[in-house]
């Protein structure tokens, strides 16, 4: 997917104004509200009319103002996930994934009905009312609908924002799986740099209505890192863990962890902050943090007013934060080795 | 109480008649009206609102009085219709129309709380999945709308059945010909004699418009729980 997009909007006091250039098929479109996202979105679907500019997906203009072109929604083939499912409530499940299948012309119809429902293990739904869903399940019909209208692009507006933790966790994997088994890229807004790293490659940032960076997902978290309060958050895929008393213990790649959590599974994902690591120069004689990671530093990067640690770690990565002066007194550089001290209730496991 | 008469049988049917047709006739324009105040921006948008509620505040006489002059053999459409051979003045076509304008905000009014109920979401949703505005119309708007739809179409359906002053004007009080209840339950009140006649046609229009009003909830009621 290439798209290009060069608009004008004013509503009232906001404005935006932007040019860009982004391909790719899992691009982010990242920054808080107010920011433009979502006037961007509906600009793209043709839910609302720039003032002036550009519109091109993939060569194909689809809003010119100079050249008197403005393809209306339907004619554009750009589904939306909305952030509040947005199912017809008329209409049972079956009928909701259908109505844009049904419209879409047969020649472009290259995903079948029953292959997705079977990927979004709908079978058990089709015939119930909407209003008879779980937030999970609305959403996943959502994602189903927007997917069986065979789409050139999908947007996602902020599609986990309205769902709690345990059901975003639960939907990301849908979302991801979907569209990559379908060939079809996505454009993924959202405020959350989480969301971000798990769902997109590209990401473009966006205040006050204008285009302030344009970076990869795992730039901006490092970027952000210093500033955020919750530091830059380590995503780690352990293996099945195993009771070890008061704990459990994980694999994580040719090392182990231990976690007062378990996880249920026999594969998961957890969370750890960059806040949460303690680096040593050199093997503490005792210490009450239960993981003490011996690991070499790959590389150090400014974040505001942090330093970010990259480390290697039994064929892993992890990044600490520490300040400046730290650095210094540890003489923390690329190469030198660290012992990283995590507490076992540091860990956060992701429901899935 | 006085068994009806013939004449009151008439004016009954002539009523429910005339309710079914203003109704019925007033529908497709009231959606459309009402699609217009909601969804669409123009200008003279509060114009075209203030002139769609005016027959709700102007004496219903005063609204008579304009038809006669509109409808009228030498009214700006009655000559129209006279040319082609339609007569409307005094007719059940004059009541009507009577009672199509003066219910017309209720329905409109009623249409359009249903419509501003719509999630504009959806709207968009039915669009970026490849519906056409007029397909998004049949498919989206319309069914969401039936709440409004149901209530807007019986409210107009009663305020019809009890519609006296603009149809008195226009369509006069012609028994068996234009003369709907309430216009029969005035010619027996203006009779010294016929007063208990009066009030066996005043319970019939009660008993009607109780078993719409009735109708209309029990609809509301079923639709609430489909959603």
């Amino acid at each position: 997917m290439q798209l290009f997009m060069k608009v004008d909007k004013r509503f009232g006091a906001f404005s935006l104004r932007t040019e860009f250039s982004a391909g790719g098929d899992r691009v982010g479109i990242f920054g808080v509200s107010g920011g433009g996202k979502s006037t961007l979105v509906s600009m793209l679907a043709g839910l609302v009319e720039p003032d002036s500019g550009e519109i091109l997906l993939d060569d194909d203009c689809l809003f010119s103002s100079g050249k008197r072109i403005n393809l209306r929604p339907e004619q554009r083939r750009i589904a939306i996930v909305f952030q509040q499912h947005c199912l017809f409530p008329h209409l049972n499940v079956k009928n909701n994934l259908l109505y844009g299948f049904k419209r879409c012309p047969s020649k472009q119809r290259k995903i079948d009905f029953t292959s997705l429902v079977d990927v979004l293990k709908l079978k058990y739904l089709l015939e119930r009312g909407v209003t008879n869903l779980s937030g999970g399940e609305k959403q996943r019909v959502a994602l189903g609908r927007a997917i069986l209208a065979n789409p050139r692009l999908l947007l996602m507006d902020e599609p986990l924002s309205a769902l709690d933790d345990t059901l975003r966790f639960q939907i990301i994997p849908y979302l991801k799986s979907v569209s990559e088994q379908f060939a079809i890229p996505y454009l993924f807004i959202s405020h959350s740099l989480l969301e971000m790293r798990l769902m997109t490659d590209t990401v473009l940032v966006f205040e006050k209505g204008a285009l302030v960076e344009q970076t990869t997902s795992e730039q901006l978290a490092r970027n952000r890192m210093g500033s955020s309060q919750i530091g830059y958050i380590n995503l780690l895929k352990l293996g099945r863990g195993s009771d070890v008393g008061t704990m459990y213990d994980y694999p994580w790649g040719a090392t182990r962890l231990l976690l007062l959590a378990d996880s249920g599974r026999d594969g998961c994902m957890a969370e750890l902050s960059s806040k949460d690591i303690i680096l040593f120069k050199q093997h503490p004689e005792a210490i009450s943090a239960r993981n003490l990671l011996q690991c070499t530093v790959r590389s150090l990067f400014r974040s505001g007013r942090k330093t970010g640690v990259e480390m290697e770690c039994g064929g892993n990565t992890l990044i600490s934060e520490v300040v400046q002066d730290a650095v210094n007194e540890l003489g923390i550089i690329p190469g030198s080795t660290v012992f990283a001290a995590v507490k076992a209730s540091a860990f956060r496991i992701l429901p899935g | 109480m006085t068994p009806l008469s013939t004449t009151d049988y008439d004016a009954i049917r002539l009523s429910v008649q005339v309710a079914i047709a203003a109704t019925l006739l007033s529908l497709p324009f009231g959606f459309g009206v009402a699609y217009l105040i909601t969804f669409v921006k123009f200008r003279g948008k509060m114009l075209l609102e203030v002139l769609v509620n005016l027959p709700l505040t102007l004496p219903p006489v005063v609204v008579g009085y304009f038809l006669l002059l509109l409808l009228g053999k030498h009214g700006w459409l009655g000559s129209l219709f006279n040319e082609a051979g339609i007569r409307l003045i005094f007719t059940l076509k004059a009541a009507v129309i009577a009672s199509a304008v003066v219910g017309f905000p209720l329905l409109v009014r009623s249409l359009r709380i249903g419509m501003e109920g719509i999630d504009p979401q959806l709207i968009n949703a039915s669009r970026t999945l490849g519906a056409p505005w007029h397909d998004t119309l049949l498919t989206v708007i319309l069914p969401l709308s039936f709440p409004g739809l149901v209530a807007g179409s019986s409210l107009m359906f009663a305020r019809s059945l009890g519609e006296f002053g603009a149809t008195i004007i226009v369509a006069g009080n012609i028994p068996g010909v234009t003369q709907t209840i309430p216009l029969a339950v005035y010619e027996y009140v203006s009779s010294p004699t016929s007063e208990t006649m009066a009030l066996s046609l005043c319970l019939v229009s009660v008993v009607v418009s109780m078993a719409v009003l009735f109708l209309h909830e029990m609809i509301a009621r079923k639709t609430a729980r489909r959603r």
